[in-house]
């Protein structure tokens, strides 16, 4: 590896070069400020993140190319996510600004640990090494577990950091465990040579299989699939919420990336960089083993989120059920399973966040996460009502709303791929019937009852409404279909093999 | 404009109801008066399309075909045919008289008609979509405004009314959602086009399902998703309950026009398009239309709540509907889409009754009047003509498309036929009996002072109950409007019985 191909290398590595800038300006920046205009330095890292999304886009991937040894790959798969993910840290930057939580304190390293948490999210979407692979994965869980405790005199937010770190722990140890276990079986690192080599097929199946479940715990415990779940509510409620919202989308895509490459990649029968004449390796059926975890996701998430009374434990849980539909398209595992699989993250963080954004601002202005509370909220805020009714519609995915269509592309691979997955769209279905009771709670909250016209009409701030209708009417207009976002999402599931 | 008649019938109510979103909800008589005008409007285009459509073939007319979403080959195509028709007329007719039986809405009215209008678009669609995916689409879209209708704007018990007929349509359309993906996925080339879908039918009785026939297995999960919305037996529970606690005006929509959609799928998709799962589901589906009108009559004689009877007498009359057609035969078939559409028309006007009533005395136990037809003779005399409306009595409409399913039905069904009869005694059982304890005997004395009915409820019944008898005394028109697209119907379902040898 010489001089010469470093630099070119590094070329394509101009994002994450400008991101890693960025959080050094902001560290810089903020020595200067004082509590009180701390803020500033949140402005500063928004605009940072508005520039490296920007270059992001511009980046030119069509041809796809690994990077630093192999060590990363920057590909359309990878360029979808990241952008993904960056869209999702300017909104919740947004939103940060706005919440009470986040008053009155010093956010200059708050906006800073949410970077490097970005920047770490950057490397998993893009990584083809364990120890790439690794690293960056604790990059990500670290910041996680940092912001999430950001409240320091709470309670709440001390034990959500604390069950955070406790579980994230023992989970990368055994991921790292199966790592290895990889390693002395097929003497590399590099996904691409295990893929060479475990394609030869001397390995056996139960060995294999100990491998796929130590490896599935440390990347289902990053996108909160059951069993590995344990975290989630805890967390979801103690974090600061806008760091809620966060968790539940940025790092759950990037997880969801990491495993569809991990898996498409070295654990299938053939390298091919569209997915073309591709299948899963022949002594190793982790379609299965995913379709079960798809299973248990959905149906634990929906059944407990039918019981919460606090929007923001009951987001928790129901996001639990999303990162279920979605591993069903992880089982098909082909073209249009894993565009599904990207279509219906971006729809999930539009419609995920503005839930969450909307709990967020009724909690400054009403002081109450509880459900029962939203009593009426139809009339007395009735902007915001339409709004969060729309998301909780798009959330149940009924048509026309974004989430409908999302859930559309899903079932329409499962069904497509073949008989024996019609009875996972089945299962897959009834969730979604299970799941309308509690999202319509909120819906029922808020117009049904005894209505008392209110004296007053409260009104969000305006930038508050505009991030919300910005969130919001993608998911109205998602019905035209054929939308721009789908064909991307297609355009996008193109790995880098070596 | 001929050619957009039906896109711009169904999408009116939708500019209705944002036009009625922007005027301020001071100006109740303009928002009033808007959605009225609205849906005459959409009344006075649906007259148009039945002036303009031609009767004499079973051809889907009106088209409109467009590429929607190219990649999924699924169209925005609508058209009409001799069985959506009657039911265009019956929304349009049905939507409009609503209006006025919703004037004495007294909350939020701005959002009630704007919904309003949402749910009427939805019907109108469903209707009018020869697409499978535009038709759920359409299907589902009605299941927003009606919770809201419900929830909001319903009797005591409305919130558990919303949320169980919402859960129930909901289990209903993703059944009907893996049916359509199934059929699409089956399909060569893959298509939602309903008309090529029919042509192609034979394909479906080759492919397998889950290890079973596909076509069978299609057919149960469709049969589920209309099931649901007739609603038959045992897939009812949720109909007595909503039918109740909606207003007024909702019950006449949900009994009047989203009950049929559930036949009207049968007729639309499941028989066309899976002809031989047909032939072998038409003994079932006549046993539980016998199940419907025996059940629902006996349900109906033991209710109290005048409404709640009324409810369970729609669940009777859908009975015919389902014994009817199950028979295959034209007569049976015939009989069973006139049926679908007086049913529409009867129940509406009974349920508008019961809304009356209800306005007045504030309950609707029947036990609780007596006596009542000195006071109010006028609304006597109409409510008396409305029930043998309902019972079937020769002269009213119902009478001529129940007869039909019996007349269908009996050779190939007969001893279903035969016990069917008993739902006809029953029915004139629970409805004079009713009326017998409600406006007959001793005067009750609370009520000495009550209102008579008013001109803007009877201007929403009379032409109701014209239409009930003018079909009743000459049903030629309506038969005539409807005979060539049935009797093609049965004859392709028939012809594919007899290829496969059944």
């Amino acid at each position: 590896m010489n001089l010469n191909q470093i630099m070119t290398d590094l070329s394509y590595f101009i994002p994450e070069m400008m991101l890693t800038g960025v959080l050094l300006l902001v560290i810089l920046f903020d020595l200067f400020q004082k509590a009180d205009t701390s803020i500033r330095s949140g402005y500063v890292a928004l605009g940072g993140m508005v520039l490296v999304t920007l270059a992001l886009i511009g980046q030119d991937v069509s041809t796809s190319v690994g990077i630093f040894s192999n060590m990363l790959a920057v590909d359309p798969f990878g360029n979808f996510l990241k952008i993904l993910v960056s869209v999702g840290t300017i909104l919740v930057m947004w939103m940060s600004f706005n919440s009470n939580e986040l008053k009155n304190r010093r956010v200059g390293e708050y906006y800073t640990l949410l970077l490097v948490l970005v920047l770490g999210m950057y490397f998993l979407v893009s990584a083809t090494h364990l120890l790439s692979i690794y690293v960056s994965l604790e990059m990500v869980s670290i910041m996680s577990y940092l912001l999430s405790g950001y409240l320091k005199e709470q309670m709440r937010s001390n034990e959500a950091s604390i069950k955070y770190v406790v579980f994230g722990a023992f989970s990368s140890g055994i991921l790292l465990y199966g790592f290895s276990l990889l390693y002395g079986l097929t003497g590399s690192a590099d996904i691409f040579e295990i893929q060479a080599a475990l394609s030869a097929g001397t390995a056996t199946p139960a060995l294999m299989m100990v491998i796929l479940i130590m490896i599935l715990v440390g990347f289902g415990y990053k996108i909160a699939a059951v069993p590995f779940h344990f975290w989630t509510p805890d967390v979801y409620e103690g974090a600061p919420a806008p760091i809620t919202a966060f968790l539940s989308v940025g790092p759950k895509a990037a997880g969801f990336a990491i495993i569809i490459r991990f898996f498409n990649v070295a654990l299938s029968s053939a390298g091919n960089p569209n997915m073309e004449a591709w299948s899963a390796l022949s002594n190793m059926d982790w379609q299965a083993v995913i379709g079960i975890l798809a299973i248990l996701s959905m149906t634990v998430g929906n059944v407990i989120a039918l019981q919460q009374s606090n929007i923001k434990r009951m987001l928790a849980y129901s996001s639990i059920a999303h990162a279920g539909y979605m591993l069903l398209g992880v089982v098909v595992a082909d073209q249009t399973g894993i565009s599904a699989v990207l279509y219906y993250a971006a729809v999930y963080m539009l419609m995920n966040l503005g839930a969450f954004f909307v709990a967020i601002h009724i909690k400054n202005a009403f002081d109450t996460e509880e459900i029962e509370d939203y009593k009426a909220l139809g009339y007395k805020a009735p902007v915001l009502g339409v709004i969060m009714a729309i998301f909780m519609f798009s959330l149940t995915g009924l048509p026309p709303t974004g989430g409908f269509v999302a859930k559309f592309y899903l079932f329409r691979a499962l069904i497509e791929y073949g008989d024996m997955y019609f009875w996972l769209a089945i299962i897959g279905l009834i969730n979604g019937v299970v799941s309308l009771y509690y999202y319509m709670r909120v819906v029922k909250a808020m117009y049904f009852g005894k209505i008392e016209l209110p004296d007053t009409i409260h009104h969000a701030p305006l930038n508050v409404t505009i991030l919300l209708c910005v969130l919001a009417l993608p998911l109205l207009f998602a019905w035209m279909m054929g939308d721009p976002l789908s064909i991307y999402a297609q355009n996008a599931v193109q790995f880098f093999i070596k | 404009m001929e050619n957009h008649l039906l896109s711009i019938v169904t999408f009116l109510p939708v500019f209705g109801a944002v036009i009625i979103a922007l005027i301020p909800k001071e100006k109740l008589d303009i928002i009033r008066w808007g959605a009225a005008a609205i849906t005459g409007l959409q009344l006075i285009l649906a007259i148009w399309i039945l002036y303009i459509f031609d009767f004499s073939t079973a051809e889907v007319q009106l088209q409109e075909h467009y590429a929607w979403i190219p990649a999924f080959n699924i169209e925005y195509f609508m058209g009409i045919d001799g069985l959506s028709a009657p039911m265009i007329l019956l929304t349009a007719l049905l939507s409009f008289l609503a209006i006025f039986t919703s004037w004495n809405i007294d909350k939020a009215q701005k959002g009630y008609f704007a919904l309003f209008l949402l749910l009427d678009a939805g019907m109108m669609g469903v209707f009018s979509s020869l697409d499978f995916f535009l038709f759920y689409i359409f299907w589902e879209v009605m299941l927003l405004p009606m919770y809201f209708l419900i929830g909001i704007w319903g009797g005591p018990q409305r919130e558990y009314a919303a949320i169980k007929f919402f859960l129930y349509t909901l289990f209903g359309s993703v059944l009907l959602l893996l049916g359509m993906l199934a059929l699409y996925f089956i399909s060569e080339p893959h298509t939602f086009n309903m008309l090529i879908l029919a042509e192609h039918s034979s394909q479906f009785g080759g492919a397998l399902l889950l290890g079973m026939n596909a076509g069978k297995v299609i057919f149960i999960l469709l049969f589920i998703g209309f099931a649901i919305k007739v609603p038959i037996f045992p897939f009812h529970t949720w109909l007595p309950l909503a039918h109740v606690e909606a207003p007024t005006a909702i019950s006449v929509i949900l009994a009047g026009v989203l009950l049929k959609m559930g036949t009207y799928g049968f007729l639309r998709i499941s028989f066309p398009v899976l002809k031989d799962a047909t032939l072998w589901f038409a003994l079932p589906l006549a046993i539980l239309g016998l199940i419907n009108i025996i059940y629902g009559a006996m349900a109906a004689l033991a209710q109290r709540d005048l409404k709640k009877m009324v409810a369970y007498s729609s669940v009777s009359h859908m009975g015919f509907v389902l014994l009817g057609m199950a028979a295959l035969t034209p007569a049976g078939m015939n009989g069973a889409v006139f049926q679908m559409f007086n049913h529409g028309t009867i129940s509406a006007m009974l349920f508008m009754l019961v809304g009356v009533i209800y306005d007045r005395a504030h309950h609707r136990d029947i036990e609780g009047f007596g006596g009542i037809a000195k006071v109010v003779p006028i609304y006597a005399g109409v409510t008396a003509m409305a029930f043998f409306a309902g019972l079937g009595l020769p002269g009213f409409s119902g009478f001529i498309s129940e007869a039909l399913c019996f007349i269908g039905a009996f050779p190939v069904f007969t001893w279903i036929t035969i016990f069917a009869t008993i739902g006809i005694v029953l029915n004139a059982g629970y409805f004079l009996w009713a009326y017998q304890r409600i406006f007959m005997g001793e005067l009750n004395s609370k009520y000495e002072k009550l209102e008579e009915i008013n001109n803007r409820e009877l201007f929403a019944l009379i032409p109701l109950a014209i239409i009930t008898f003018f079909l009743g005394v000459y049903p030629t028109p309506m038969l005539n409007l409807m005979s060539s697209t049935l009797n093609h119907l049965v004859e392709a379902v028939k012809t594919a019985g007899m290829v496969a040898g059944l």
